[in-house]
This record gives structure tokens, sequence and C-alpha cells, in this order.
């Protein structure tokens, strides 16, 4: 199909003027064909420009393609019939009062007032500071009950509702209402002090403190044309792929403690440990805050440092080895985990799944492959996708992806790294840009868009988070199965709080 | 059965010994900050100017350990000539006022309070409450769980109930969204209770202080006993701070 939508790059920047400004007719039905072709959403927006209010999308197919328009006040809903377009036309909804007319499900993302001051859509009463404080959707019929979980979850982890709906032990259907952790990341990002931003965008999710981090220092390079050495990219490759290693070790430690398999839960613990201590090593923390900054990286990778890191991962690799071979070989734990949550193929296209749970749905795109930043052109990445979308599927992609992530590090602490540290502390970005940036997190994929003014000021930064695409994969999931599987099926996403709420 | 056997061989005994015997961090790890207390006041300005979090008095010549993401900007720009990072991670206070330091820190256990040490000296049941945290301080608190740390040894544990609890302790900015929550979990939690407030976030708003939709610093809420600083803290650093406070 033809569009007027411009082709544009990851990590990118290119003039304002140059992306396509549509009639708002031609935009949508551009934009819906492209996505009912099989595309993707990566961002949908609004903004304010000079006065008036604009929308930007930027969506994927086997290339980004960009294009604008001027933002109606309402207009027919592009979710009645393409799905993919569901939260992104909520939040625009939340945040700046644009009514999508015939939304099938329009209610609030993340419980604040929009930035206009305009009426609220959907009618909430901002003065009370509860998101649950909304009609939940329920099911009717006499043998139906409801489970209501959170805010305060049972563990250690970050709040968020699910409201359950069950026949017996069977979920009809799991809503699950966020936005407890909101903190106002994008008005922040806008505003503040360029000093600040690197530490913020570090803190959007700080599990995922490199992929974020990645994304802000590729578009601040994008747009005042800096690049990075060939060593900084090594490094930042190695601080991502750690980040990988940290949370799917954990996780699938994680998964086995919630089917009662009590020695991989105990042996991943600490070795998910073991790969954040190399973090530490790397950059002073644990989670790899600190360690990418726009032009490179703040630390060397000395020969001792490379050693150190080798020697470490030659000591684990055949220990996480062995620990994921123990989880797939014990029977208990392969009952559990087989059909439990499947999500269809169609269904985690329409979802617009991403990341290990896309590919656990057979949807195989990866950032790394086929919008590679940093090394990842260098590398081998395989698709990884699987074909049953259950907790197996996850598992066992997660599990696919840690071993093939020890080699690529291992593999990349070879050679001699050299870069140089001395960073730039000041930035002048070009005027009147846009740039778009995408990593494979270890979620999937994160994105942020960055406009800028005639200053070069910073006017909109857009933070996805690959958390936005999934929860609605884990409700799906969800669908028909039995309630005391949740914590199962949960933790084989482990979706962000914050990186969704910002 | 023979795949597990070997498994366990393999991974042996990993808890650490700490306290018992000290650990030692890597180089890059910033713990304590050192303030070298004859360096020029232009360069200290230079330092206060480049901070992200507006944590460091160039006048004092101090840090305030509450607002500071231990980033290490100021240390890199000094070359160590205003701030060195040490390795120390036994830094959490008592007093807020002690948050504020050129290096010098008072021992935590001698500002501990003696009928906390009295009442859950033994067992001390906690229970964590995210409020907007970033997740790497939940997961840091989280950690202390497994088998190299162990706190259960200590007698210390994460509870579910706050019924169960004799402590909150809270991570996160606060968020508008969550304060209720946090409110209603204080509550809930019997008398006499203890608040530990972990990371720069609970502590001073962290990275999203000046956001409308937070509360820059958990004393304004409620009574905190004990201050964790870091951007997390780091596991040490909080396992430190509940033994120093309440054994
Ligand atoms: S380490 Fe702390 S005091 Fe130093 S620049 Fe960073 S936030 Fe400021
Ligand atoms: S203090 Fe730092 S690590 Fe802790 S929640 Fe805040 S941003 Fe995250």
């Amino acid at each position: 199909m033809r569009t007027d939508f411009l082709e544009i790059g990851n990590g990118k920047a290119v003039d304002r003027d140059r992306i396509p400004h549509l009639a708002f007719d031609d935009f949508r039905s551009q934009a819906m064909g492209i996505v009912d072709g099989g595309g993707k959403v990566v961002q949908y927006f609004a903004y304010e420009d000079s006065g008036g209010i604009k929308l930007l999308a930027v969506l994927r197919t086997d290339r980004l393609l960009a294009a604008g328009c001027d933002a109606p006040e309402a207009y027919p809903a592009m979710s009645l019939t393409s799905e993919p377009f569901h939260l992104f036309e909520r939040e625009l909804a939340e945040q700046f009062a644009i009514r999508p007319e015939g939304h099938p499900w329009l209610k609030m993302v993340r419980y604040h007032p929009n930035y206009r001051g305009r009426e609220d859509v959907f009618g909430n009463n901002y003065t009370e500071d509860i998101p649950g404080n909304y009609d939940y959707y329920a099911v009717d019929g006499e043998e139906v009950h409801e489970v209501a979980v959170g805010p305060v979850h049972a563990g250690v982890i970050e709040p968020g509702h699910f409201r359950f709906n069950c026949i017996g032990e069977r979920v009809l259907h799991l809503e699950i209402q966020l936005g407890y952790q909101h903190r106002g990341v994008e008005q922040l990002l806008m505003n503040v002090d360029a000093r600040r931003l690197p530490i913020i965008a570090e803190g959007i999710a700080g599990d995922t403190a490199v992929g974020h981090g990645l994304c802000y220092a590729q578009a601040i390079e994008a747009l005042t044309d800096t690049t990075p050495d060939a060593g900084a990219r090594i490094i930042r490759t190695i601080g991502l792929e750690l980040e990988r290693l940290q949370n799917h070790v954990g996780d699938l430690g994680a998964l086995s403690g919630d089917v009662a398999f009590l020695p991989p839960a105990n042996y991943c613990g600490r070795m998910r440990g073991d790969f954040l201590n190399m973090s530490l090593w790397l950059c002073g923390n644990r989670f790899g805050k600190g360690l990418v900054r726009p032009g490179g990286v703040r630390f060397p990778m000395t020969d001792v440092d490379r050693e150190t890191l080798a020697g470490r991962l030659e000591e684990l690799k055949p220990q996480v080895r062995h620990t994921m071979e123990l989880l797939f070989a014990t029977p208990s734990v392969r009952a559990r985990f087989e059909e439990c949550g499947a999500v269809s193929t169609d269904d985690a296209h329409k979802l617009g799944l991403v990341g290990p749970a896309g590919r656990a749905c057979g949807i195989a795109y990866d950032a790394r492959r086929d919008f590679p930043t940093e090394h990842y052109a260098q590398l081998i990445i395989p698709e990884n996708a699987k074909s049953t979308g259950d907790v197996y599927a996850r598992a066992r992609t997660r599990a696919d992806e840690v071993l093939q992530s020890m080699d690529m590090i291992e593999s990349l602490l070879k050679d001699p790294v050299q870069t140089q540290c001395d960073l730039p502390s000041e930035f002048k970005p070009m005027s009147s840009a846009m740039v778009v940036t995408l990593n494979e997190a270890w979620r999937g994929e994160v994105s942020h868009c960055v406009l800028t003014g005639a200053d070069g000021e910073i006017v909109r930064y857009k933070v996805k988070d690959p958390s936005f695409h999934n929860w609605n994969g884990l409700a799906m999931s969800l669908r028909d199965t039995g309630i005391s599987d949740f914590p199962l099926n949960n933790k084989s996403y482990n979706l962000s709080y914050c990186g969704f709420d910002l | 059965m023979i795949k597990t056997l070997q498994n366990r061989f393999e991974q042996g005994y990993r808890t650490s010994r700490y306290p018992k015997e000290p650990i030692q961090l890597p180089e890059r790890y910033r713990g304590r900050p050192q303030i070298v207390p004859d360096a020029p006041a232009e360069l200290a300005a230079h330092c206060a100017a480049a901070c992200p979090q507006e944590a460091i008095d160039a006048d004092s010549k101090r840090i305030d350990m509450g607002r500071c993401v231990f980033c290490g900007t100021c240390e890199r720009l000094s070359e160590g000539r205003f701030v060195k990072f040490t390795q120390d991670f036994e830094i959490a206070t008592a007093q807020k006022e002690h948050l504020i330091t050129d290096g010098s820190l008072p021992a935590l256990a001698d500002h501990a309070k003696q009928h906390f040490k009295k009442l859950f000296g033994r067992s001390l049941q906690l229970r964590q409450v995210s409020a907007a945290g970033c997740n790497s301080c939940e997961a840091d608190l989280n950690v202390l769980a497994t088998p190299f740390f162990d706190l259960a040894r200590f007698g210390i544990n994460f509870v579910a109930s706050p019924r169960h609890a004799d402590a909150i302790v809270v991570t996160g900015p606060i968020s508008r969204n969550m304060k209720t929550a946090l409110l209603q979990t204080y509550e809930a939690v019997p008398a006499p209770k203890a608040v530990i407030a972990v990371g720069s976030c609970t502590l001073s708003g962290g990275p999203f202080r000046g956001s409308p939709e937070i509360t820059e610093g958990l004393d304004q809420l409620l009574p905190v006993d004990l201050f964790i600083p870091g951007c997390p803290p780091h596991p040490l650093t909080n396992l430190h701070a509940f033994l120093s406070f309440f054994k």
C-alpha cells in the first residue's frame, strides 16, 4: 500500500518540517491501513505546537514510518477495527482530552488530569486520589465472584490493582488497573534542567535502566550529531545484555519457585545477584545506572575489567546452563508450565505484544535484529519465536535468550575494548527536529521520541516502555485460566508498573 | 534426581559471612562520599552547579545524601579533588540531619532507639510498600531473601500482612496515586511500629523531585526512624541498617 508516511531511521534525527503533515482523515486511514496490513504502533501521541495540538504516529513494518496531523477534538476511534491503537488512544484521551468516539474500552490509563486543563474525558474527579475509583468491568451471574488484589501486593513488588471475575477457580476476565506509580515523568523530562535528564531516564523503570538510558542517550546523540566510539558501543551492548541476564535469570528462578520447585529458585536468585554484581563492577551500580551517557559510556573496559568479567562469566555459564536444564527437565515443572495461560498468535498481533512475550506467541520481532543500534548489527540475533504462547513458551524464550546473551558477552569480552570516557557535559540539540529511538531491552521494545523547538529546547518527550504493550497480554493469558495460576503467568511476563505508569 | 543432586553440588554454599567478616565492594561502587576539606572553593561551586540533584552545598562543603543519587558526576568532575566516593556501604542514619555530611557519619548503632532493640531485636517483621519506586530499590530489598544475604538467619523477614509487621519499609517518591494506600498500610501496622525510608526518592523525591505528582520526603507524612540513602541503596547498606538499628 502506498502512503504518505515518511521512512525514518532508528536514532536518526529528522527535520520536523520533513515529517508529512496530513489532513486528519488521510492520517487516520493511512495509519490504520499500515497497521491492518501487519504494521505495529511504536509511538502515537499528541503534543502542543504553536498554540495548537498535533498528533504524531511512528509505525513499524520492516521499516519505521512517521507522519503527523492537526489533532481534532474528537474523532472516530481507530481501535474499533485496528486493535493495536487501543491503549495509545486511551493515553491520548487522558493526556490531551482528545476523544476517540466509539472506542471499545475508553477508560483512564494512569489517573491524572489532562495537560490542557480541559474537561476530563472519563469524568474523573482528581481531588480524590485513588485511581481504583472506577467502575470495573463486571461479569453478571449468580455464581460469579470477584477477587480484588492490590494496589499493595503480598511481596516486595510495585503496586497495581488486579480485579478477577471468576466462576469457581476459573478466571473469566482479569482487569488490570495501573496508575499508582505515576510520577509525571514525561512532564518532568520536558521541563527540567538538562543535567537531570539521564538520572530521570534511568529511573523510568529501574530494572530497565540501561534500556531507557540508551534510548535517551541515543536521542540526544542524534539531536546533537554525536557518534559514540566503537568501544563505547560494545560496552553499552554488554550493559544491555547484562540487564537481560539479570532479569531473565531472576524471573526463571521465580517461576520455579511459583511451581514449588525450590532448587532453581534459590540458584537463580543467587546467580542473578552475580550478574548484577558484574554491572556493579563495570559502573559502580548494580542496575547499570550511570553507565550510559550521551556520547558514550562513563567507565572504560580495562583489560583487568575484561578478564574479571570474563572469568566470572566462565564460572557462571555452566551453572546457569545446568540450572536451566534441571528446570526444563523436571516433569512437575513442565506439567505446570505447558498449556498454561496461552495467548494465540492472532491475539498477540492485535495486542501488539513485544519482546519475549511476543516471541513466545510466534512474533519473531526483535529490535536488536530488525532495527539494530550499538554493536548489534555485528551480532547474530536468533529468531527465538515459539508457537504455543503459554508460560512454557515465555519461559523457554527467556531461557534461550539467557544462553545467547552469555555467548554474546563472552565474545565481546574476547578482544580489547578502547573507549574515550571523556564525555561532553553540555549539549545543544538541533532546532525543530524529531528523533525516535528503539532498543530491545529484556521485556522488549523500549522507545523514546523527542521533539525539539526553534531553540533546540525539548518540546515533547514521549516514553514508551514495552510493558505498555504487554500488560493486556497478561490479562489475555488469564482468560479461562485457574486463578491459582495467576502468579505463574504474572512472573512469566514480569511487567513494569512504573515503566507503564511513567 | 541425579540432576538435582549434581546441581546442588555445583552450586555449593553461598551465604555471606557479613557482618562477622567484612566485605569489600568493587572499586567503582560509590558508597559514603568523602569531601576533601581543603578543596578550592571554585571547585566546590563547580561540582555543586553540575550536580543533577542539587545535593551539594558548596559553602559548607557538604553533600546531602538524602538528595544524592550517587551518580558520581561530582567525583568525575573534580577528579576526586572535591569528592571521593569510598567503598563504605554502611551509610544509613537515624536522623535526617545526619544525611548532610562531609564524609563523617555518626555510628548508626549509637543512635538506634533502645526500645526498638528490645522489642524487635530477636524478631523483626517488615512490610514493604513501594510507593512509585522504580523497582531498583524494591529489587535490592527483595534480594536480601536470596541465599547470599539470607536475611532470615537474623530473624528478619518480609511479611505480606501489615498486621503481622513491626515496621514498614517504604520505597519510591510517594506518588499522589499511592499516598492513600501507603498511609492505610501504615495505619494497619500495630503500634509500636517503626518506619524505614529506603532510597533517594523516599528521602527527598530523588530523581523526580519537583514533580507535582509526588511527595518530596516520607518524613512529611510519617515519623521516619531510619533513613537509608542510595539510588538504590546496596543490599548490604540495607542489611547493615537493619542490623545496627534493631539488633
Ligand atoms: S554523586 Fe550525588 S552529589 Fe555528586 S553529582 Fe551525583 S547526585 Fe550530586
Ligand atoms: S531512589 Fe533511585 S533506585 Fe530507588 S526508587 Fe528512586 S529512582 Fe529508583
